[in-house]
This record gives C-alpha cells, structure tokens and sequence, in this order.
C-alpha cells in the first residue's frame, strides 16, 4: 500500500459542495471531494505500489482543466488511469460547479 | 409502428442488482424522508486495513439510512458487496449494531422502528478475524431484541448473495426478501468445495449452486418469505408491505421443533436432490408464510 500527496495552489476558485463517488472495488476507486480554503490538495491512498509518476500525471491533466480548490480523498483498489479521470469527473459533476 | 412491442420489459426495469449498496437503500425510502447517518465523510474507516496492505472505504462498507418507508419510521443498513466482498469488519459491524440499537431504542419508547437489511456479504472480514465474529454475535442479539418490537426485513438481492455469519442475520429476521438471481447459505460454494472436495461440492457448478443456495428454491423451501423480480420498485413495494404487516405472530427460528421433525425425517442414505427438498419441506404446514 502506498499513500501520495499532491498540491495544485494555483487552484483557487471558491467550491462550496462536496461529492462522494465510486466504491474501493477491484480496479476502481472511491472519491470524496470537499471545498478548501485556499489550493487544492490531492491525497491517495492506494493498494497499488509504483505508480506515482501515472497518478501525477492523471491529476496534472486533471488541474489543467479544473480550477476548483479543494480536497480530494482517494481509496482505491486498483483503478486504471482511465477509471482514474472518470471517476474524477464524475465527482465534478456531481458538485455541478 | 412495431417498434414498442419489440423492446421487452426488462429494458425499462430499474434494476435493483445494478445500483450500488448506498443507491439500493436510498430506493427503499419515501421520497424526501431519508438521511445518511454515519457516512462517508466522517471517515470512520477500518483501523485494521491499511496495516494489511489494504485500501479502506470512508464507510466501511456499511450504509445507514434513517427515513419513512410507507409512512413509518425506519432504518436501513446496507453492505456494499464490491468491497471486500461485502465482508463484516470491526466499523460495519458496530454501524449496524448501533443502527439495531437505536432502532430497538426508539420502538421500546413506543415508536416502532423497522430494520432493513440489505446483505450482499460473504460474511466475517478475514483481515479483522476476531472483531468480525464479535460483530456478528452483536448484530444477532441487537436484531433479536428489536424484533419483538418491530420487524426486521433481510434483502438479498445479488450478484454477492449473503453467506457465512451474516446469514444467522438473514435467519432470525422477521422477513427475507430475495430475488431468484440471490444466494443465500451458511457455507458458500467455495467453502464447501475446499474443505470436503469437489465431489461434496463442485463451486464451478452454476446449475446446483442457485438449485441449492438460489432465491427460487429459498423461498421455495420456505427459509425465506417473497421472492421478488430484480425491480427496484417491486423490491421496495416487498419491503412496505412487510413493514405494514408488522411482527409476525411467530419468527422462523422459534419453529425448532417443526425443523428439529424436518431433519429427523430426512433419508440421507442416498442423495437428496433439490427438487424432492422443497417439495417436501414446501408441503409442511406453518413453515412457509
């Protein structure tokens, strides 16, 4: 098991709602994104061991497009990087902002 | 147009086995009435997990609903099968003992609380062994003592089915509800396979698995109550109409000497098949409701 910690400060823009998404099943992963006060914050935890150079560059595509600060827990069981993304945009669905 | 009678009913089915542990017990509830009680972001996560190697849930696993369903107070506890195979740790243990508790609290006070429990679980967490089994053993004498003051209504609804500890839950509960697509036994296939061999048991047999363990024959043998369509909104209408029917006049497990006859007048000296059982345990009178 492995835990990474990622911090995007030039994220900024004010998020008021939090999500919950997805469920630690094999080759998935659960999300649970809350506001920050300042800069978002990214901490995984992951049973996976060695890849993160693929999570950091899941979440550098993923800053590059979203701007919000918050904090983004993950439990994950071993989802792809694809499954990775989705079930991040899932939860930026599901705060609608 | 022929277009209508070609799309079969199923399509527009909401199916209850597709939607996750949180989704199925939220549909169980009247509109508007439910809240999460303990959930994901109070993060009270299995201490035992991460120590193991093994990435916890923010919810254990176990999901409590507090709300009105047809009307009447109710709780509903729900596993989530895709994590750890629904398995009963330390936290999702003392959730729904805390859950049954309450429920126990507030129908003494004098208003009547139902249980739902929605098990797809292969039961005791292996990682945390000894506080799994104690979590069982909570969880029966919490539903025993509601019980008697309101009922408690097991759903097994699929893929995972409800095995090992948790299904005594699913026995001393007032109602079980299953679909034919469930599995409900004490040991799972796999387990009966590894410890008496694969002429006992052979867990790759799909057929006798669901003849032996499925919902149809289940109900059919009368050791659980309805067996309902995988349609969430049938499966909800299963679960008021057993909230409205009440506690029932006498439990399944308080039947011991109609069972203690059943298995006295079994002939084992050759295989019984699963079509003579139900046929003969279906045509006893008091056991199926």
């Amino acid at each position: 098991m492995e835990n990474i910690e990622f911090n995007y400060p030039e994220a900024k823009r004010l998020i008021t709602k939090r999500a919950h998404v997805g469920v630690v099943g094999s080759g998935d992963m659960e999300v649970l994104l809350e506001p920050n006060s300042e800069g978002a914050s990214v901490f995984i935890t992951t049973s996976v061991n060695g890849f993160g150079d693929a999570w950091k560059a899941v979440f550098d595509r993923f800053f590059s497009k979203f701007d919000g600060a918050v904090r983004i827990y993950i439990n994950d069981a071993g989802a792809t990087p694809g499954s990775v993304l989705l079930r991040l945009e899932q939860a930026v669905e599901v705060i609608g902002q | 147009m022929n277009a209508p009678t070609l799309v079969p009913d199923f399509v527009n089915r909401k199916s209850f086995i597709e939607l996750d542990a949180r989704a199925r017990a939220q549909s169980l509830f009247d509109e508007g009435t439910w809240r999460e009680l303990v959930g994901p972001f109070d993060r009270i996560e299995s201490p035992w997990l991460a120590r193991q190697g093994i990435a916890p849930q923010s919810d254990d696993g176990c999901i409590v609903i507090k709300g009105k369903i047809g009307g009447a107070p109710a709780v509903a506890i729900a596993f989530e099968g895709a994590f750890q195979g629904g398995s009963v740790g330390e936290v999702s243990g003392a959730k729904m003992t805390a859950a049954l508790d309450l429920a126990a609290k507030d129908s003494e006070a004098g208003k009547p609380t139902a249980a739902v429990l929605l098990l797809e679980t292969g039961g005791v967490r292996l990682q945390e062994a000894n506080l799994g089994l104690a979590a069982v053993a909570e969880i029966i004498s919490s539903a025993l003592a509601l019980r008697q003051h309101a009922p408690v209504i097991t759903i097994v609804a699929g893929t995972v089915g409800c095995f090992g500890g948790m299904s005594l839950v699913a026995g001393v509960s007032s109602y079980t509800i299953m679909t034919r697509e469930a599995r409900l036994g004490l040991n799972g296939p796999e387990v009966i396979e590894q410890e008496s061999g694969i002429d006992e048991f052979d867990a790759s047999d799909r057929a006798l698995i669901w003849a032996i363990h499925g919902g149809e024959q289940r109900v059919g043998m009368g050791l659980a109550d309805s067996l309902v369509e995988d349609d969430a909104d049938k499966i909800a209408a299963a679960v008021r109409d057993c909230v409205h029917k009440g506690v029932p006049e006498k439990h399944r497990t308080e039947h011991v000497e109609l069972y203690r006859a059943r298995i006295a007048a079994l002939d084992t000296s050759s295989q019984i098949d699963p079509a003579t059982l139900r046929q003969q345990w279906a045509s006893h009178k008091g056991g199926v409701r």
